[in-house]
C-alpha cells in the first residue's frame, strides 16, 4: 500500500460519492415544486440500491476476471476483497472496489433525469437496481475489467462510454417506452429552484475532480493531467455554450450555463488522463455545440427526456470519446495516440466502442423495463401527476407550510399531557 | 354585472385560462390560496411526525364580468376545471355594484369590457 495514492484514492471517493446528491440538486432544481422531493430521491436512493447491489453482486460481476464478455462470480459479497493491493496500483482492493462503487451509483442515478415527473419511485427503485447489475457491471467489464473493448483499445479514462453512453442509452429507452409526462407540451413546465440547479452544477465539477483525477488511481503525472484537465475542458465548454445563448436569444442563461458545465465534464471525462490540456479546452469547446443544437430540438419533438440526459450526456459522451480518438497523446499519458497524432486507426476503435455500448444498452435496457413493467406500474396516473409525485409517491411535499395541519397521535404511544390534542365535536 | 369567483386545481389553471381567452374573458385577477373541501385525507410523515394536512393548495380567480358573459364564463371554468375527483372546487357568482377602471375613469360595463372592445355590442 502505497501511503500517498491510497489518501488521495480515500478523498476521490468521497468526492465521486458527493456528485450523486449534487445530481439530486441539479436535477431536482429543474422540475417542478411538487415533484422536488420525489426528483431528488431518485438520485438519492441510487446510493442505498446501487451501492449495495455493488457491494454484493455488481463489483464481481464487473471486474472477476471471468470472459470477455462478462465477470464472474469470484468475489461475489466481497469474498477476497481486503487490504492487499488492487492489480496494477498499490491501493487497497477494498478501496478500489468502493471507489468504483461510487461510479456505479452516479451512473443509474443519471438515467432518472429522463423519467422525472412521471416514473413511479419503487418501479423505478427496482429498475435501476438491476440495470446496474446487467448493464452498468457488464460495459464496466468491458473497458476497465479485462474485457473485449479493453483488449481492442478502446480509451475510455474515466467513464465516457461506460458511464454516460450507457446512461443515456437507457434514459432514451426509459423515456420512449415510459411515455411523455401528462403536462408535457401542453402547458409551460417551468424549473422550480434555478439556483439549486447551480449549486448542483458547481457540486458535481468538485466531485468530478475525484471522478477523472482519481481515475489514474495513483497520485502521479497522469492523475495530474487528469484533474487540471477536468477544470480546463468545462471551463471552454461554459464560454461556448454563453456565446451560443447569446448569439441567438441576445441573453446569457444560468439554466445554459449550468447544463453546459455538465456537458464540458461529461466530454473530458474518457480523454482527462490521455490528453494535453490545449487539447482539453478544445475539447470542452467542441462539445457544446451538438448538445446545445440538440437541446433546442429536443423540446420541439414527442420526446420527453425532460432534463435532456440524451443531449447532455449522450451527446457529450459521443463527443468525448470520439474527441478521445482524435487528441489521445502517448506524450499526455495514452497508451496510444490518436488521429491527429498519426493513428487514425484509433478514432475507429472509438466509434465501435460507442457502438458495441449504445447497441448493448438499448437492448438490455428494453428487456428489463418489460420485465419491472411485469410487475409494477411504471408510470404514475394523470391524477398523481397533477398532485405531484411528493405527496403521491413519498408523503412529503418539498415546502410544506403546515399550517393547518393536524399533528395526528400514535394510538400506541402514550398522551403527552402537554401536547394539544383537538377535541372533537362540538359547535361550528 | 357579476364577480365571478372560482376556486379550482393548481394544476387546472392553464386549462382554465386558455378556455376564458377563447371567450374573450381578458380580465381577472388570480391569487394561490389554501383551502378546505370535502377531500379526502393526506396524512404526511416527516421523521416521527405524522400529520393530516387539512389545508390543500388551490389557485383563486376573481373575474368581472358584465350579465351577458356570467353564463359563458361560469360554464368556461366548469368545463376546463373538472376532473371528477373530490377537490375540483367551486365557483360562486355575487352581485357587483360599481366597477372602475383606473386607467380612464370608466365604469362599470365600460370598465369589465377588454379593450378595443364596443362595450354596447351585445356579443352572444
Amino acid at each position: 500500500m502505497n501511503a500517498a495514492d491510497t489518501v488521495w484514492m480515500l478523498i476521490a471517493t468521497a468526492l465521486v460519492l458527493l456528485m450523486t446528491p449534487a445530481l439530486a440538486f441539479f436535477y431536482g432544481g429543474l422540475v417542478r415544486s411538487k415533484n422536488a422531493l420525489n426528483t431528488m430521491m431518485m438520485s438519492l436512493v441510487s446510493l442505498g440500491c446501487v451501492g449495495v447491489a455493488w457491494f454484493l453482486l455488481g463489483y464481481t460481476l464487473a471486474f472477476g476476471p471471468g470472459t470477455t464478455l462478462f465477470g464472474d462470480l469470484s468475489s461475489v459479497l466481497l469474498r477476497g476483497v481486503g487490504l492487499e493491493n488492487a492489480a496494477g496500483t498499490a491501493i487497497p482492493k477494498l478501496l478500489f472496489m468502493g471507489y468504483q462503487g461510487t461510479f456505479a451509483i452516479i451512473t443509474a442515478a443519471l438515467i432518472s433525469g429522463a423519467v422525472v415527473e412521471r416514473m413511479r419511485f419503487l418501479a423505478y427503485a427496482a429498475f435501476i437496481t438491476l440495470w446496474s447489475l446487467v448493464v452498468y457491471s457488464t460495459v464496466a467489464h468491458w473497458v476497465w475489467g479485462g474485457g473485449w473493448l479493453a483488449r481492442m483499445g478502446a480509451l475510455d479514462f474515466a467513464g465516457g462510454t461506460v458511464v454516460h453512453i450507457t446512461a443515456a442509452t437507457a434514459a432514451l429507452v426509459a423515456a420512449v417506452l415510459i411515455g411523455p409526462r401528462k403536462d408535457y407540451a401542453r402547458q409551460a413546465v417551468l424549473p422550480h429552484n434555478v439556483p439549486f440547479a447551480i449549486l448542483g452544477a458547481g457540486l458535481l465539477w468538485f466531485g468530478w475532480f475525484g471522478f477523472n483525477g482519481g481515475s489514474a488511481l495513483a497520485v502521479n503525472g497522469q492523475a495530474v493531467t487528469a484533474f487540471v484537465n477536468t477544470l480546463m475542458a468545462p471551463a471552454a465548454t461554459l464560454l461556448v455554450w454563453i456565446g451560443l445563448d447569446l448569439a441567438r436569444s441576445g441573453k446569457a442563461t444560468a439554466v445554459g450555463g449550468a447544463t453546459g458545465i455538465v456537458v464540458g465534464l461529461v466530454a473530458i471525462t474518457p480523454a482527462a488522463g490521455f490528453v494535453s490540456p490545449i487539447s482539453a479546452l478544445a475539447i470542452g469547446a467542441l462539445a457544446a455545440v451538438p448538445s446545445h443544437f440538440a437541446i433546442l430540438y429536443r423540446s420541439r419533438t414527442r420526446l420527453d427526456d425532460s432534463l435532456d440526459v440524451v443531449a447532455a450526456h449522450g451527446l457529450g459522451g459521443i463527443m468525448g470519446a470520439l474527441l478521445t480518438g482524435l487528441f489521445a497523446q502517448k506524450a499526455w499519458g495514452s497508451p496510444v495516440n490518436g488521429l491527429l497524432f498519426g493513428n487514425p486507426r484509433q478514432l475507429l476503435i472509438q466509434a465501435v466502442a460507442v457502438l458495441a455500448t449504445i447497441g448493448f444498452t438499448a437492448i438490455a435496457t428494453y428487456a428489463l423495463l418489460k420485465l419491472v413493467a411485469a410487475f409494477a406500474a411504471l408510470r404514475a396516473t394523470s391524477a398523481e401527476q397533477g398532485q405531484g409525485l411528493d405527496f403521491s409517491q413519498h408523503g412529503e411535499e418539498a415546502y410544506a407550510s403546515g399550517d393547518g395541519a393536524l399533528l395526528l397521535l400514535s394510538e400506541t404511544l402514550p398522551v403527552d399531557p402537554v401536547v394539544f390534542v383537538p377535541s372533537k365535536g362540538g359547535a361550528h | 354585472m357579476k364577480l365571478v369567483i372560482a376556486v379550482i386545481r393548481p394544476e387546472k389553471l392553464t386549462e382554465v385560462l386558455e378556455a376564458l381567452y377563447r371567450l374573450d374573458v381578458q380580465g381577472f385577477t388570480v391569487c394561490r390560496v389554501q383551502g378546505h373541501g370535502g377531500e379526502g385525507e393526506r396524512v404526511e410523515t416527516y421523521r416521527g411526525t405524522t400529520v393530516k394536512m387539512e389545508l390543500s393548495d388551490k389557485v383563486r380567480l376573481e373575474i368581472g364580468v358584465s350579465d351577458a358573459f356570467v353564463e359563458r364564463t361560469v360554464k368556461a371554468v366548469l368545463r376546463s376545471a373538472h376532473t371528477g375527483e373530490v377537490g375540483d372546487g367551486k365557483i360562486f357568482v355575487v352581485p357587483l355594484e360599481q366597477v372602475y377602471r383606473i386607467r380612464t375613469g370608466e365604469e362599470d360595463r365600460a370598465a369589465v369590457t377588454p379593450v378595443g372592445v364596443n362595450p354596447h355590442l351585445e356579443t352572444v
